[in-house]
């Protein structure tokens, strides 16, 4: 395990995750929502968790997007509040 | 949201893409019990390339090919192969799931062993993929009554 690489990692990490919960578009929260996910798989793989990375990059980046774009389309994209 | 939108970049790019998706996911499925992934991993990425060709074909094209009623079947066909492996590793004498006691024809207990563990990982693929086509249907043809901005 690299020292520098895992730390930009976790600097991304946080970042998104800090990044998905103050943006008002909620499409855009979507999409860092994906990238925090995205981050975290490559974490876990870095960690030498190959199983939970790919868990991570499958349903997290992939599924899960989906079904928040569809969820976001049927309801509304502006954040109240 | 599944209505279908003409763009013959999308529906191209679709067509050549899922069966590779569909080639990666039954991969991952066979080879999950030595190797990273396995029947949940796999089964979101074969649900995954349907949900794609739903969002490229619409969802009234693609219902020929995928039908709630079909999927309804197929999500109680993978827990039906599950509950029905472990049920047999019961009835031949072991604890549930105890693969080592299935009545499969081959000569050493490791092998009879590999063996079960692949028919777990595929009822996993194909209950999770049943679903979570299931889940995007479900979410994706929902009705809002009122404004939608």
């Amino acid at each position: 395990m690299i020292w520098s690489l895992d730390f930009i990692l976790l600097i991304f990490v946080v970042v998104c995750a800090i990044a998905a919960i103050t943006v008002k578009d909620l499409l855009s929260a979507v999409i860092i929502l994906a990238a925090y996910s995205f981050f975290m798989a490559l974490l876990w793989a870095a960690m030498g968790a190959v199983d939970v990375a790919f868990t991570e990059a499958s349903v997290g980046a992939g599924a899960s997007t989906v079904f928040f774009i569809a969820a976001v389309f049927k309801t509304t994209r502006r954040a109240k509040g | 949201m599944i209505v279908q939108y003409e763009n013959i970049i999308i529906k191209t790019i679709s067509r050549i893409l899922i069966p590779f998706i569909q080639i990666y996911a039954l991969y991952v499925i066979m080879h999950g019990h030595y190797s990273p992934g396995g029947g949940f991993q796999g089964g979101v990425i074969l649900g995954a390339s349907f949900i794609l060709l739903v969002l490229a074909f619409g969802a009234e094209a693609s219902q020929k090919r995928i039908s709630l009623k079909k999927l309804t079947v197929l999500a109680s066909l993978g827990l039906l192969i599950f509950s029905g492996i472990g049920l047999v590793a019961l009835l031949m004498g072991g604890n549930y799931l105890d693969y080592g006691k299935l009545p499969l024809p081959l000569e050493s207990i490791p092998k009879i062993r590999a063996m079960g563990i692949l028919g777990i990982e595929i009822g996993v693929g194909i209950g999770v993929m049943a679903i979570m086509i299931t889940i995007f249907l479900a979410i994706a043809s929902y009705e809002t009554e009122g404004k939608n901005d």
